[in-house]
């Protein structure tokens, strides 16, 4: 059967509390998981009341702080802190977002921030991403074609035929939507998740492309496709405001449609 | 300790060219379903105040024994495609998967049979069991 409850080494038990800092006026309360692979012990909720007005805007400015100035055994990722590259994406107070583009001014007086759901943790925030990043180079993310590149000049598309690719190109591959899916918890191993989905339809969708049927066969599968049950946590959660619900759904009419 | 490579693990068995079928009758049948149960549901309502003459005279209209055997196909047909995703979905155990899907798959062929038999047997008269 389906786990759903966590196997007893990952149970999560309460850890350090850190004294508060001194002549501060604004308090934020900090719950972080921690988890070392390391020491053999079992992940733990450690707290850092942290002073606001020394923290900066964001919930990645905040992180910074803690590894800088209280904790730096501290492991989380991060790159561009601007929401393009996906590296910071962990779950704030229960929802799975961008903590470089989550602001302090949205938060309580508390915060808790996990690493992403359901995948393996290597150390703190730190998530394992192999599986996810290898089903994306599954579905061959490049543009096939056999008609070759024009010698003189790029291959042509009409604005209303790159108008289809708004929404899919931008996604950014930083796994909120994907962590937050049930049907991913329950079965990733085979299900490929809104994302890759998403990414997967990116090529569908584009003109430019001349190998749609072969996609749309690779993708006709009850686990690989149909594990989606328009539950629609991703669409609720994506940090860039996506839609992988939609993308997925445009996958299901499409595999209909050529057989009707 | 396993060795397969990432690639290899997401590849998996490939793609079973399946799936749109399973997607396209649940869909239809529940649209199906709509309208068939509000009319069930009036059905059952008159069946308060009937005897049974008048039920079997009812139902052996094809009109009205026609849409309660529909109720009953779709229904169970619907049943049967959704309990199969519940099964694909929660129960990882191969032999135990195979097993609840054979169960709810014969299960529901032979409840809804029984119930078309039930139907028959009324309306052609076999009086009360």
């Amino acid at each position: 059967m389906v786990q759903f409850t966590l196997p007893p080494g990952s149970k999560v038990e309460p850890g350090k509390t850190w004294p508060r800092p001194e002549g501060a006026e604004e308090i934020l309360t900090v719950r972080l998981y921690r988890f070392d692979p390391e020491s053999g012990a079992n992940p733990r909720l450690d707290v850092f009341p942290v002073d606001r007005r020394r923290c900066g805007k964001m919930v990645l400015d905040v992180l910074f702080h803690i590894k800088n100035e209280i904790d730096t055994s501290l492991a989380f990722r991060r790159s561009c802190r601007e929401g393009v590259c996906g590296s910071c994406a962990m779950n704030i107070d229960g929802r799975n977002t961008l903590a470089c583009i989550k602001p302090l001014a949205e938060l309580d007086d508390t915060v808790t921030i996990y690493p992403l759901p359901h995948l393996p943790v290597v150390k703190d925030l730190v998530v394992d991403m192999t599986h996810f990043y290898a089903q994306y180079a599954s579905i061959q993310p490049w543009l096939k074609a056999v008609t070759p590149e024009p010698a003189d000049r790029e291959r042509l598309q009409s604005p209303e035929e790159r108008e289809r690719l708004d929404g899919l190109y931008d996604c950014i591959l930083c796994a909120c939507c994907s962590t937050a899916c049930p049907s991913y918890w329950w079965n990733g191993d085979r299900y490929l998740g809104p994302a890759v989905l998403l990414q997967a339809y990116r090529w569908i969708a584009d003109s430019r492309d001349e190998a749609t049927g072969e996609r749309l066969d690779d993708l006709e599968d009850p686990f690989k496709l149909y594990r989606c049950h328009t539950i629609m946590n991703c669409t609720d959660t994506c940090p860039k405001g996506l839609n992988p619900a939609r993308a997925i759904a445009e996958i299901k009419r499409l595999l209909a449609e050529r057989t009707l | 300790m396993a060795f397969r490579t990432p690639i290899g693990r997401a590849r998996g068995w490939g793609a079973a060219h399946a799936g749109v079928g399973h997607w396209w009758v649940q869909r239809l049948t529940a649209v199906a379903l709509l309208p068939l149960t509000l009319w069930f549901l009036w059905f059952l309502a008159h069946l308060l105040e009937a005897d049974h003459q008048s039920l079997r005279a009812w139902l052996a209209s094809p009109w009205q024994g026609g849409l309660l055997l529909a109720y009953l196909m779709t229904a169970g047909y619907h049943a049967a495609l959704g309990l199969q995703v519940v099964i694909e979905d929660y129960v990882h155990h191969p032999a135990l998967r195979l097993g609840a899907l054979v169960a709810v798959k014969l299960g529901l062929v032979f409840l809804t049979l029984v119930a078309a038999v039930a139907l028959i047997r009324i309306v052609a008269g076999g009086g009360a069991p």
